[in-house]
């Protein structure tokens, strides 16, 4: 089946009941991606669909309908997203690993709410664990990213 | 008797050796270096100086970190040690793990395993700290734990950098014609201001690295440091940002096969029926082979693709046996806690006389209490995973590892290859928390490798896997009883801690035909080893003979340590009418370190200073891997459970390296401690491991993540560790501040079983 994944049109030839995550990672060679539960409760394998977030663990092949976004698909290291430069600003990664969902979930924020308070970002980031406890330093570069989007703007 | 067998037997009783019975070989075979490991692998044009340095003729400068990166910061403090003398920036530098080798034992990781106090500096503990230092340069310990890294490379690796920065000076003096002491250096260039003529590192690399090293370097005294105590950006931070394929669940090779594993859900037991048909002919699947390891049975799927590796381990049908151990929870549990109550003790702190101090104690200055921890998976992340592929005589082995060369030895043993023909490639790890210390990820995906015909293979666990299959920090129960003095100080205390023994947990998975006995200092890491003064003081080690796998996890006993300690002061210090932060201040008076820690957290919190209704504070203190750690938290009841609002922390690690990342690695260490304290518990029916996934073993969302605010202290003047610190004083902080707020003394964790979290 065809996807259309940051822009570009994939060809996968995969079993339509595997989750989005596995056919990213495993066949398309996608990694950003991560797995970390497989049902949906970790937030470490989010990527956007037509601009929603979702967790890509849980979400069958079969099922996608839009374009895919993955944490590829929205900057790189000599073209960042206003989130990345921000999480770099912030220091915010400790081991990095849940990291690019959590990016993906603020960056979703932020496009529907360019100035979160903290209750909606905690409301829209509950769904993301990180097991290093970088909570605090992720608030504040939401915060900052609002602000350097804003800026850009 | 297999060559692992030989390798593990002979530095096992080096190892014992040493430590028993003193040096058992020389001073110069301390001395004498291992050879570089850089000097295989260098590119064109590439110059080596030392295991830390090497320099490319374009000027690339490339440093050795070789402690595994799992979120604690280490890569960026350890490249900042060699950069720091070789004089440039992190921006400059490339920072790579490096291979397995003996030149990058762990000193540090052994001394403090002697059982001294921090604070104990006769000649004996100093004595006993030396000889498991060179022990641990004898067995080669490539190891990440123990909060030890920044401490082990501290001296070697700023010298590593100083002695290339001398080596390079004098290759530049030869080419320029001008004396050594015209020249200084500027961040990778060699600068003759005189003559206003320069040449970069890259430029005199081949020519220096050929000169002899210097017998002496001089290092820089603090007050000239120019990256060490300043917060530096993390070299690996733009990589994290960009979802750039650094952990072990990214690597990808050519023709790469997928695979997962199930091992017995019970633990000890091989399958008593299975039958592996329908799953080896669903989809995708390539072939199930079953694993016989000391970690267990159970079975191997080689597949496609990830998910129809996990589709198929689910299908296999089998039946497992009965545990040698408690079916059930309550079961396992009252095992523990009847040993703390009358199990053969030994008192691992035995100050004045306890028993003559309790003999006459009236009833109402007496208080005892029973306290208890579960057991905890670790969780990280990034569930277990490694690649293995096993071609041409060679075995390559991408593994997230704390433990490199135990990873050469094993993996090599079981792919029948010599060691050197066997290449462990360390990834960046989605954390670890103690788990990748062990290595059973490592011993299937090799396994697996020799069943592909030379294909690599990425076994990657499901979540269920990685929750179930432990090993796990103990469970535990403290026996605590105490004597109050008219004062309201306690006069005596009596702490009996049961767990079962990590060491011969460990040992039995390691090397389980050698005998594994004695102590096991963790039992008590946290208890006996306290900055406290109190006349009769007694702490007691109980082993409790469990089977179920145990082993190191953050912080390791100081996690139920803290707990039991720091809470049974609380309840001491209610009981005699004393405030608590008052109290430590008293009992702490022979060690200012200790107390300008209360007091600056006291200070930085508003202790004492009144609260709302339906706020309240909680206090706890720690040491721990050497940094003396005081937390105050803040908790507020709300109609949805009790809120954490904020947490102040206040640490003495001796010299701040990095105080960026300390304060980072202070917050994740309590995060972990409240996530642990709050809601996470391992339990047991048939035999089995309850919970599997994030549902039911959870950790703090960041909708529950208090406010943190850190003060980083340097008055003590030994360093300290810091990514283990911030955990053990977090679960009772929480727990005082549930009682100042409750009146409930809840003494169990989790403190979700009684009470209720927003």
């Amino acid at each position: 089946m065809q996807l259309r994944v940051n822009g570009q049109p994939i060809e996968i030839d995969a079993d339509p009941e595997m989750p989005l995550l596995w056919a990213l990672r495993d066949v398309a060679g996608i990694l950003g991606p991560k797995f970390g539960c497989g049902i949906a409760a970790c937030g470490a394998c989010t990527v956007l669909v037509d601009g929603s977030p979702v967790r890509s663990c849980a979400l069958p092949l079969g099922a996608v309908q839009g374009e895919v976004t993955t944490i590829e698909g929205i900057g790189s290291a000599e073209a960042l997203h206003p989130v990345q430069q921000a999480w770099i600003e912030e220091q915010v990664a400790q081991c990095g690993y849940c990291q690019a969902g959590q990016i993906m979930s603020a960056y979703a924020l932020l496009e529907e709410n360019p100035e979160p308070t903290d209750e909606d970002i905690d409301n829209a980031m509950g769904g993301n664990l990180c097991r290093c406890g970088t909570y605090p330093r992720i608030r504040a570069a939401i915060h900052r990213a609002a602000a350097l989007k804003l800026a850009r703007a | 008797m297999s060559r692992l067998g030989r390798i593990t037997r002979r530095v096992f009783l080096i190892g014992a050796a040493t430590v028993a019975g003193g040096v058992a070989v020389g001073y110069w075979y301390y001395r004498r270096p291992y050879p570089n490991p850089l000097e295989d692998g260098l590119a064109e044009g590439e110059a080596t100086f030392n295991p830390y340095v090497k320099i490319g003729a374009d000027n690339t400068i490339t440093l050795i970190a070789p402690r595994a990166e799992m979120g604690q910061g280490i890569s960026t403090t350890l490249a900042a040690f060699v950069a720091e003398e070789l004089d440039v920036t992190l921006d400059r530098v490339r920072v790579e793990h490096g291979p397995p080798s003996y030149a990058y034992y762990n000193a540090a990781m052994l001394e403090e395993g002697g059982g001294f106090n921090f604070w104990d500096e006769s000649f004996t503990a100093e004595t006993v700290r030396g000889l498991m230092g060179v022990a641990g340069k004898m067995l080669g310990l490539q190891a990440t734990g123990g909060s030890t890294a920044a401490r082990d490379g501290f001296d070697r690796m700023r010298q590593a950098g100083a002695a290339a920065r001398v080596m390079l000076v004098e290759a530049a003096a030869a080419r320029l014609g001008v004396p050594v002491a015209d020249l200084t250096t500027e961040n990778g260039t060699i600068v003759h201001a005189a003559s206003s003529r320069s040449v970069t590192y890259g430029e005199v690399a081949l020519d220096a690295s050929k000169l002899n090293p210097p017998s002496s370097v001089r290092l820089r005294e603090p007050a000239e440091w120019k990256l060490l105590g300043k917060a530096q950006p993390r070299v690996d931070m733009l990589d994290k940002v960009t979802g750039a394929p650094i952990f072990g669940i990214d690597v990808r090779q050519p023709d790469m096969l997928f695979g997962t594993v199930r091992m017995s859900p019970v633990f000890g037991v091989a399958p008593v029926r299975s039958d592996i048909s329908a799953a080896a002919n669903m989809p995708g699947v390539v072939k199930i082979v079953p694993i016989e390891t000391t970690y267990g049975s159970g079975f191997g799927v080689i597949a496609e693709n990830t998910w129809a590796a996990f589709k198929a381990a689910e299908a296999i049908d089998v039946e497992w046996g009965k545990p040698a151990y408690p079916e059930d929870d309550a079961g396992i549990m009252a095992m523990i806690a009847d040993a703390a109550k009358s199990g053969s003790a030994t008192a691992m702190r035995d100050d004045g006389n306890v028993d003559t101090a309790f003999a006459d104690a009236p009833q109402e200055r007496l208080i005892e209490a029973e306290y208890s921890v579960p057991f905890l998976a670790h969780a990280p992340m990034e569930p277990m995973n490694c690649t293995a592929r096993l071609k041409d005589g060679v075995l390559d082995v991408w593994a997230p590892n704390q433990m490199p060369v135990l990873i050469r030895w094993f993996c090599s043993d079981i792919a029948g290859v010599p060691g050197d023909k066997t290449n462990v490639h360390t990834t960046s790890m989605g954390g670890a928390f103690g788990r990748r210390g062990e290595l059973d990820y490592a011993l299937y995906a090799t396994l697996l490798a020799k069943e592909t015909e030379g294909r690599p293979v990425q076994v990657t666990w499901t979540r269920e896997e990685d929750t179930r299959r432990g090993p796990f920090r103990p469970a535990s129960v403290g026996q605590m009883k105490a004597r109050i003095g008219d004062d309201g100080l306690p006069v005596a205390v009596d702490m009996r801690i049961a767990a079962p023994n990590m060491i011969a947990s460990l040992m039995s998975r390691l090397f389980p035909s050698l005998p594994a006995g004695g102590s096991d200092p963790a039992i008590t890491d946290g208890s006996r080893n306290q900055p406290y003064t109190i006349p009769n003081y007694r702490v007691s080690e109980i082993q409790v003979p469990l089977s179920i796998p145990v082993t190191f996890w953050r912080s390791v006993g100081n996690s139920v340590n803290g707990f039991f300690h720091e809470s049974f002061m609380d309840e001491i210090a209610h009981a005699g009418q004393v405030d608590p932060v008052e109290m430590r201040r008293k009992l702490m008076a022979d060690f200012p370190a200790a107390v300008a820690v209360v007091d600056k957290v006291a200070e930085m919190s508003g202790w004492g200073e009144p609260l709302p209704e339906g706020k309240a504070r909680g206090f706890a203190f720690t040491l721990s891997f050497g940094s003396w750690c005081g937390q105050v938290v803040q908790i507020a009841d709300t109609p949805a459970g009790i809120r954490l609002e904020k947490m102040w922390i206040a640490v003495d690690v001796g010299t701040a390296l990095d105080p960026g990342i300390i304060e980072t690695q202070m917050t994740s260490g309590a995060v972990f401690g409240l996530s642990a304290a709050m809601g996470q518990a391992i339990t047991f029916g048939d035999g089995m491991v309850e919970q599997s996934n994030f549902h039911d073993f959870d950790a703090m969302r960041i909708f529950q993540a208090p406010e943190f605010e850190v003060a980083v202290l340097e008055n003590f003047h030994r360093m300290g560790g810091v990514g283990e610190v911030g955990t053990p004083p977090a679960a009772p902080a929480l727990a005082n501040a549930v009682f100042a707020l409750t009146g409930k003394r809840v003494r169990q964790l989790p403190l979700s079983r009684e009470v209720r979290f927003a």
